[in-house]
């Protein structure tokens, strides 16, 4: 079974800028978690301010460019896991989560396709 | 403060584990891996008592390695003489500076390699193909018996013999616990993928039950093939053994109807296959491309595969280029199955009359005599030409031929379809290319 898991942040406390020691021991645990079968894409997401919704209500469509009064969670890094249940999803999340050093993490199965 | 950790949540560290552990536990065991699997065992009784009390450690997999090692010295120190089977392990592990901790470094760089060994050993030519299957999912998986009897339908006792006999077969045979180099290699990493590969195809098209597939068991076999390729970036075979079944996955959830039913894959949704697994396939693919060299028959099958994974729709498939690609395979795996899955392509690039022409030079073949597929398309390529009652009497055969529930209900409804349409002209129902 698939999940997706992302991190969530709280614009309040921005996270900090990552040392280059912390991009190489998360390289490292990607192509870990890669190498093992359990990541089958990953990827970033650009910064939420920077995000564009589209809506569409009574027929007529509307484009809003950020940044946002309302933003309450910046969404980072994310990774679809490919794993035999959702405690082992669980558990390579924990690892990430200790390689980055804490934040939170969620997790949604993924259905389909 | 941590709330302790769950049994779930313990269970699943250890299954993680579980290969390294028994690899790495397996070199200094001298191979000897009933002894590793043994020392592990202690290890995971260990880590059962005192991680829902203290929590799981930061490192488990050293904390694991550490308890089994000091386990192994324990045991050495204390029966020197009477048990020699410790001798080996408890003299490489005395040799260590201290505890053994010192090495546990060096340990983790090697896992890599002792993990390659463990594949190896496991898919050893020695063992019957039965016990290389069982001793993989168990060793590499982390698998129980239980699950593994389980997915193959089969009494739990019966794995449980089959990997206790594979165990001592190997130390019988006093196999080394390496990876095979120079002229050995081929021989060996051939076996390696034909294990992994069998059980994805037993997961793919089930032999026995009542279900048509056991999709768990394809994940376990491509992930065990994302591994490998990990493992043996090198091998291009290996890529293609991985794009060959990251593809064929792709088509899982398509493969059956509603009611669980086989769905021919040029009956397929398309739209239900899964993109990203195809994505996969297809990169894999390119890897093993770019190694080069020439082509192997799992990156032939690959190369098929991705011919139809190409193709939104069915009349898009490039039929001449997979013709071509059965006529290499033929040349480097000849085997009776892939002139049949040629005839079908070569059918579908030229005209069921040549299609037929080559099945019919195969029915004479001894290993195709009990094959459910060879009148299945027998049948199929006479419905195109018409042929009505000759193809309701090879729907017929099939149906009789195969062990597998659901594909004999599907080929036993083809002969009733075909009935119905006595005396009437060829449906065009297209025949499904059984490597496809």
């Amino acid at each position: 079974m698939r999940f997706l898991g992302y991190t969530l942040a709280d614009p309040a406390t921005p996270i900090p800028e990552p040392t280059p020691d912390l991009y190489d021991r998360m390289g490292e645990f990607v192509a870990e978690a890669t190498n093992a079968g359990v990541v089958v894409a990953t990827g970033g997401l650009a910064p939420f301010e920077e995000a564009t919704k589209v809506r569409y209500a009574d027929g007529e469509f509307t484009v809003i460019d950020g940044p946002y009064t309302e933003a309450k969670e910046l969404v980072g890094g994310w990774a679809l896991m490919e794993v035999r249940d959702k405690a082992e999803a669980i558990e390579w999340t924990k690892r990430f989560l200790a390689v980055a050093g804490g934040g939170e993490s969620t997790l949604r199965q993924v259905y389909g396709p | 403060m941590t709330a302790s950790p769950t049994h779930t949540a313990i269970e699943t560290v250890i299954r993680l584990e579980s290969a390294r552990l028994i690899a790495g536990l397996a070199r200094y065991a001298g191979g000897d891996i009933g002894l590793a699997e043994e020392l592990a065992q202690d290890a995971v009784v260990a880590a059962l008592e005192q991680w829902p009390r203290d929590g799981v450690p930061a490192n488990p997999g050293a904390w694991l390695m550490t308890v089994a090692k000091r386990r192994a010295v324990d045991q050495f120190r204390r029966n020197r003489e009477l048990e020699r089977k410790y001798a080996q392990i408890g003299r490489a592990l005395e040799a260590e500076a201290g505890d053994g901790t010192a090495a546990l470094d060096r340990a983790a760089d090697g896992i890599g390699d002792d993990l390659l060994r463990l594949i190896f050993i496991s898919c050893h030519p020695v063992l019957p193909v039965p016990a290389r299957v069982a001793l993989t999912l168990r060793l590499l998986g982390g698998l129980t018996t239980a699950e593994i009897a389980r997915a193959y339908v089969v009494p739990e006792p019966t794995i449980a013999q089959r990997i206790v006999r594979a165990k001592r077969t190997l130390a019988d045979a006093h196999v080394p616990f390496e990876t095979p180099g120079g002229q050995e290699r081929p021989a060996r990493l051939s076996s390696v993928l034909e294990v992994i590969y069998l059980i994805f195809n037993e997961g793919y098209s089930a032999t026995a039950g009542d279900d048509w597939m056991r999709p768990d068991l394809c994940h376990e076999a491509v992930r065990l093939g994302r591994v490998l390729a990990g493992l043996a970036p090198a091998e291009p075979e290996v890529h293609g053994l991985l794009a060959l079944m990251e593809i064929q996955s792709s088509r899982l959830a398509a493969r059956t109807g509603p009611s669980g039913e086989p769905v021919l894959l040029l009956d397929q949704d398309r739209a239900r296959w899964d993109r990203l697994l195809i994505n996969r396939g297809l990169a894999a693919l390119a890897r093993a491309e770019e190694l080069g060299g020439s082509h192997g028959p799992y990156v032939l099958q690959a190369a098929i595969a991705a011919c139809h994974a190409r193709a939104f729709r069915p009349e898009e498939t490039d039929w001449a280029r997979i013709t071509s690609l059965y006529t290499e395979l033929a040349e480097v795996a000849p085997s009776p199955i892939v002139e049949l899955n040629r005839a079908v392509a070569l059918s579908m690039a030229s005209g069921p009359a040549a299609g037929l022409a080559l099945v019919d030079r195969l029915a004479a073949e001894p290993a195709l005599r009990n094959y459910h597929l060879l009148p299945s398309v027998r049948g199929d390529l006479l419905l195109k030409l018409g042929r009505v009652a000759e193809a309701q009497a090879e729907f017929q055969r099939a149906s009789e031929l195969t062990s597998n529930a659901r594909e004999r209900e599907l080929t036993a409804q083809r002969a009733r379809t075909a009935a119905a349409h006595l005396p009437g002209a060829p449906t065009g129902d297209p025949a499904e290319s059984p490597g496809g």
